[in-house]
């Protein structure tokens, strides 16, 4: 393990401001703000070749340098973390927040920002107290405000909370939501980083990527880019869930591969179970099997493979999972958190929840596999019908945003893979593993010792 | 309902903080779920007010969003996570196992109004599945038996036990309250 952001989780109470700076805490910023220059520190985070950590991989320094000459312009966290499996940026939040306050703050003297908004989700309580407690005591402590530790430098932070829509963790659909509306995404182009929030140029980054913005101004951009892999640098947080025997958050470098973070850090498939299927990187992604664990924890190498590294979510499932009630699982998902803009996604995902539901209940038909493929066409058109899946047939869509993409994938991966425990459904009438998991609570517990 | 004193001021100050005052409907909406436990008709109505805009667009953001209350509910709320990780290990089961001890289904409140259960998507705490918040508490690796337990409390109106932490335990400052102290602002007047 090579742990970059996840150093002081393990320290008692490194979120109260005094802790956070016996641990080393603000002092990339001091370095920051006297003895560099706002272009310099964009250049070390260009340096380092950190990409976004949200889902997209986007190049951060690239992306930093897409900012018109244009003022105001603003700086925005995506703290939304919704996707399934996902649960390292609220553990960061949780445990660190000042790396994540003095990150922004950072970011936004780099980017000549005065004003910048953390976006969490509304159901993260506790994580949402830590973030506006630990702003106001870094108002307290002279790192917000005007003239910053003595600098001209003036920066506001905003503690923004959700209120429960996944869309939101969609950048145009954040930034809807952050301006008092209904989360609904918007078309790109234009870009935030031209056309943000109140139509400003805008830079939109995640907490994970911004928490590594301190170590990369202490240490170097060099620094950085000499971990992980030539085209995936640094260290990477998966959240490893499921049917594993230790899950939890694990700091890699990039180029780690599944089968070392499912077995090294994970202990294995639960109770020595075979391996049935793997969500690499989100519910949004196409499934890996035992023959793709050997992918290294890459953007490029799990591209390559067909799927996405995305958030980092990595989901386990062993033998006993039935994959029609998994799949509808991650539909209902989609269907429930569709913003409803656009017809394609609010039917079709709606429509694929019933059938897969009515195949897992045992009232499948025989034309619903053919039907749900036709289904999912209707968003993404270049959907095969046949073999494995791959993330690039869901390009190009008929929807703004990639939510009703994402629900194609979550039902037609396992439906190409599995396509005969599909059928035995409608054959039988009925879900050969109608305990679906097959365990309660307790026997997990007892099988974890 | 109409905010409290002290809440107006909070509010005024929510306000301020944003460079355009629209950006304050989802706080201010929270401020008045967290006064009144849900989120009435007049609730939305004031904050059109406080932000002049039409109360139709309150009203219209605020179906949007999942967390907004817009009947009263029970007094405490259980909030059962559903999704993928938490499904692998047991919360099927485990939703089952809480409606029949409550003797309420989910998406509805017990019949003397002690507690409101419901379903949510995934609440970010897959490394501890399955799990559920109370009242925005949340209590991961949640056992058939800790289920009881946690029904057996909040139906008693008690905070159950085994929860990761609330706010109230650690902050004097309630939850939503202003980031930025005042006076310390450096944006401070520069708001619409």
């Amino acid at each position: 393990m090579t742990e970059v952001l996840l150093t002081r989780i393990s320290e008692p109470e490194a979120w109260r401001i005094d802790r956070y700076k016996e641990l080393g805490g603000y002092e990339a910023l001091a370095k920051a703000l006297k003895s560099m220059t706002p272009e310099e520190v964009a250049e070390e985070v260009k340096t380092s070749e950190i990409r976004g950590r949200g889902g997209a991989g986007f190049p951060t320094g690239v992306k930093w340098g897409f900012l018109p000459d244009v003022y105001p312009r603003y700086l925005v966290i995506n703290a939304d973390e919704g996707e399934p499996g996902t649960f390292k940026d609220r553990e960061l939040i949780e445990f660190d927040p000042h790396q994540l306050v003095e990150g922004t703050i950072i970011a936004a003297y780099a980017l000549k920002v005065n004003w910048s908004a953390i976006y969490i989700r509304g159901e993260m309580v506790l994580g949402a107290a830590r973030l506006e407690n630990a702003v106001r005591d870094a108002y307290g402590a002279g790192y917000l405000g005007k003239n910053i530790l003595g600098t001209e430098f003036d920066l506001d932070i905003v503690v923004h909370r959700g209120a429960g829509a996944y869309i939101c963790g969609e950048e145009t659909a954040l930034l809807s939501s952050l301006e008092g509306q209904r989360g609904e995404p918007r078309l790109k182009p234009p870009f935030p980083a031209v056309e943000g929030l109140y139509a400003k140029p805008t830079i939109v980054n995640n907490v994970e990527t911004i928490s590594a913005v301190p170590h990369i101004v202490n240490k170097g951009g060099a620094w950085y880019a000499s971990l992980g892999t030539e085209k995936s640098r640094g260290t990477k947080i998966f959240s490893l869930s499921g049917h594993v025997n230790r899950p939890g958050n694990y700091e890699v470098e990039l180029g780690t591969t599944f089968r070392s973070l499912i077995d090294d850090y994970g202990l294995g498939v639960r109770g020595g179970n075979k391996l049935k299927a793997v969500i690499p990187g989100g519910a949004s992604s196409v499934w890996f099997v035992e023959e793709d664990l050997d992918t290294p924890l890459d953007f490029d190498a799990i591209a390559a493979a067909g799927s996405m590294l995305g958030s980092g979510a990595v989901i386990v499932m062993d033998e006993t999972t039935c994959a029609v009630r998994a799949a509808a699982r991650l539909v209902k998902f989609f269907s429930h958190e569709s913003c409803g803009q656009c017809t394609p996604c609010r039917e079709g995902c709606a429509w694929m929840y019933k059938i897969l539901t009515r195949i897992e209940e045992g009232a499948g038909r025989s034309e619903d596999l053919d039907l749900l493929l036709s289904v999912g066409s209707g968003i993404t058109p270049a959907l095969k019908t046949e073999g494995r899946m791959a993330m690039s047939e869901v390009l190009p869509y008929t929807t703004i945003c990639v939510l009703g993409p994402s629900a194609v994938t979550a039902m037609a991966a396992p439906l190409r893979l599995f396509r005969e425990e599909f059928e035995e459904h409608i054959r039988l009438g009925a879900c050969p593993k109608a305990a679906g998991t097959g365990i309660t609570t307790q026997d997990r517990k007892a099988s974890r010792g | 309902m109409s905010f409290s004193a002290e809440n107006r001021r909070i509010a005024d100050r929510i306000v301020a903080q944003y460079p355009q005052s629209e950006s304050a409907v989802l706080p201010l909406l929270h401020l008045a779920q967290s006064q009144d436990g849900w989120l009435s008709p007049d609730g939305m109505r004031e904050v059109a007010e406080i932000l002049g805009l039409e109360p139709a667009q309150v009203f219209s953001v605020a179906s949007f969003y999942t967390m907004y209350l817009r009947e009263p509910a029970g007094k405490k709320i259980i909030s059962v996570c559903n999704n993928i990780s938490c499904m692998l290990q047991g919360s099927d089961e485990l939703l089952e196992r809480i409606e029949h001890r409550l003797g309420s289904k989910c998406g509805h409140s017990t019949s003397g109004g002690e507690v409101y259960l419901e379903e949510v998507e995934c609440l970010a705490a897959c490394g501890g599945a399955p799990c559920l918040q109370v009242d925005g508490e949340y209590f991961e690796n949640v056992t058939i038996e800790a289920a009881d337990s946690i029904v057996d409390s909040a139906m008693r109106g008690e905070r159950p036990e085994g929860g990761k932490g609330l706010p109230s335990d650690f902050y004097s400052e309630p939850l939503g309250a202003p980031s930025i102290p005042e006076g310390l602002g450096a944006n401070e007047g520069e708001g619409s």
